[in-house]
């Protein structure tokens, strides 16, 4: 198991075809600290999936790179195996056979580990064991996914890879689909994972107030270049929310959190879309 | 396990004379060992040239064709993957019969005439073809695009694209007969899937690559649990998508190919078989790829007795059984994956 370090990406571009294609992300740089839970908000298309993908490594981008601070290599240029070590992914609307088992899908975590042929060692249960009772599933580890909640399902995901035993955790809108307490649920867990186990934890996420109460730094995207960056309350304002999402909101402050509280104020997109325009 | 060794009976003992056990039992064992069973020179004859050699052929192919069934099922993620669907088999025949075309150029009797590093020519082709469709139905039946990546094997197009080069692969192959020209029985009987050629020969042509490309898969069931999630989970868990899928297409047309060239085309037992597995006992690769090995070499053999009995002293076409068998199966898993 690698030890806890952070993730960095320097001055990350990407375009996906020819050199005449609109840049997907443009000159991005960010570091996601051991511990921490950073979030990666954007209104749609601004780039996070893609911003994701670079950082798991499995995308090169066309400029920039990817790397794992203690790492030996930019993950881009990891084997698949060793990459696997060091970056663990829970993918967006993730496909999900459905007959297999919530242990079965965790005890894969180890695959890259063990190697295709090699059998499973003592090592391996242990870790698929304690990446189970970490996310909380050790009593459903014989339901079929096909038979879980949406929360279950994503818990079952994040214990996969827990026990890839890497250090650096992504996770593409983890709370799509799930209802107000399985998103509470899942965050929590995210969250108490990265201040206990040191895991460096990069998270896109769509809900602003989610983002307000349970990162610890939050990175502004729009058309793929960074606006805003820092703690909750220093990016969730309301003249930058206003001016990236094209939608007049307002901050107010959270009754029983003293986190920033996002509400939309109530104007037509299209209203707001023309005043500001006017106003530039 | 068991219904394996009932169907191994049942296959050497049913025929023109019928062998009881004991001295089934008795002819495998060195002499010393026999229990004083006196076995006449025609019992002797008769298991050693004729049933055993079949028996032998009957489970590999079985074996060979469900595994990969089970292997390219798991590939594809598509249930309906077969090797007879996905044009492979076909594919396979079509390197065969250029094969021995070009070998029997004048040779009337096939097993006595050809010795047997010809023989073995026979399946290298059919590798040779099996993989070249495996690989352009690949190529025509995956969606570009990341967008539609999620739902790649899902689809029906895989599907088509076999259909599609599977039947031109049919259609080559019955041109090249025709221009054989002679004796047109021996050829149709193959390629319905008959086990036209008799002896050890073509037991011992197809077994190491039957054994090989068995092995492989079996080894590689965890890589297909994995790829069970799809190609970029399974990326982000560490899998060399693109190695391990060239593993297991070259395990799975190498094992198809074998059965393929000694025993024409035998279609569906590579899609009834593993799903039975999976209806009766698992989803995991790790069993479901040794179990639908063991079930496909007993299925096969009962379908092989039923074959050899049913209008005795003829045979039907292996091929035939399994069709009349597995295709109402198939159109049951049509109804039921909603693309019919």
């Amino acid at each position: 198991m690698n030890p806890p370090s952070a993730l960095l990406l320097e001055n990350i571009s990407h375009r996906y075809n020819g050199a005449d294609s609109p840049l997907v992300l443009d000159g991005v740089s960010l570091r996601v600290g051991p511990g921490k839970v950073t979030a990666l908000v954007g209104p749609n298309g601004s780039g996070k999936t893609t911003l994701i993908r670079v950082a798991s490594g499995l995308l090169e981008a066309s400029h920039g790179v990817a790397f794992v601070a203690s790492g030996p290599l930019p993950l881009s240029r990891m084997s698949p195996e060793t990459r696997a070590g060091w970056v663990a992914v829970v993918p967006q609307a993730a496909y999900l056979p459905p007959d297999f088992t919530v242990e079965e899908t965790v005890r894969l975590g180890r695959m890259a580990a063990r190697g295709w042929l090699a059998a499973e060692s003592e090592a391996d249960r242990k870790a698929s064991e304690i990446a189970l009772q970490a996310v909380g599933l050790a009593t459903l580890r014989g339901r079929p996914l096909g038979r879980l909640s949406g929360g279950e399902q994503q818990r079952t995901l994040i214990g996969r890879a827990l026990a890839q035993g890497a250090p650096i955790l992504l996770l593409d809108e983890p709370t799509a689909h799930l209802d107000l307490r399985h998103q509470l649920e899942v965050l929590s867990l995210v969250r108490s994972l990265a201040a206990s186990g040191g895991y460096a934890v990069l998270l896109a996420l769509h809900d602003l107030n989610l983002v307000a109460r349970f990162a610890d730094e939050v990175f502004l995207l729009v058309s793929g270049r960074i606006v805003a960056s820092g703690p909750p309350a220093a990016v969730l304002r309301e003249d930058i929310l206003t001016a990236a999402y094209g939608v007049q909101v307002k901050v107010l402050e959270h009754p029983v959190h003293r986190t920033p509280l996002v509400v939309p104020d109530g104007a037509d997109p299209a209203d707001v879309a023309g005043d500001l325009a006017g106003r530039r | 396990m068991g219904l394996l060794l009932i169907s191994l009976w049942l296959s050497t003992a049913v025929g023109a004379v019928t062998l009881p056990l004991r001295e089934i039992l008795a002819g495998l064992l060195p002499v010393p060992l026999r229990g004083g069973v006196e076995l006449s020179s025609t019992t002797y004859a008769i298991l050693y040239q004729i049933r055993l050699p079949r028996t032998v052929l009957v489970a590999l192919v079985g074996a060979a064709l469900a595994g990969s069934g089970a292997a390219y099922q798991g590939l594809f993620r598509n249930p309906l993957a077969d090797p007879y669907l996905l044009g492979v088999a076909s594919g396979g025949g079509l390197g065969a019969v250029i094969a021995m075309t070009w070998q029997t150029q004048g040779a009337s009797d096939y097993a006595r005439d050809v010795p047997l590093p010809s023989l073995v020519l026979i399946p290298l082709a059919a590798f040779a073809g099996a993989l070249l469709t495996v690989v352009l139905v690949y190529r025509l039946g995956s969606v570009r695009g990341t967008a539609l990546r999620l739902m790649d094997s899902h689809t029906s197009r895989i599907i088509l694209a076999g259909v599609a080069i599977g039947a031109f692969a049919t259609a080559m192959t019955t041109f090249v007969m025709l221009r054989l020209q002679g004796d047109m029985y021996r050829p149709v009987a193959w390629m319905l899937g008959g086990f036209t050629i008799g002896g050890w020969g073509p037991v011992l042509a197809s077994l190491p690559f039957i054994v090989v490309g068995l092995g492989a898969l079996a080894a590689l069931g965890r890589v297909l649990n994995v790829m069970q999630f799809g190609e970029d989970q399974a990326q982000h868990m560490g899998l060399n998508v693109t190695r391990a899928r060239a593993a297991v297409i070259v395990g799975a047309s190498l094992v198809t190919a074998a059965a393929v060239a000694f025993s024409g085309i035998i279609g569906f037992v590579g899609l009834a078989v593993p799903h039975a597995v999976r209806l009766m006992w698992t989803h995991d690769y790790r069993k479901l790829v040794p179990l639908s090995i063991l079930l496909g070499a007993g299925g096969l053999l009962l379908a092989d007795v039923l074959a050899r009995t049913l209008v005795a002293p003829q045979e039907i076409p292996l091929g035939v059984v399994t069709a009349a068998l597995g295709a109402p199966f198939f159109l049951y898993q049509l109804r039921r994956s909603g693309l019919g």
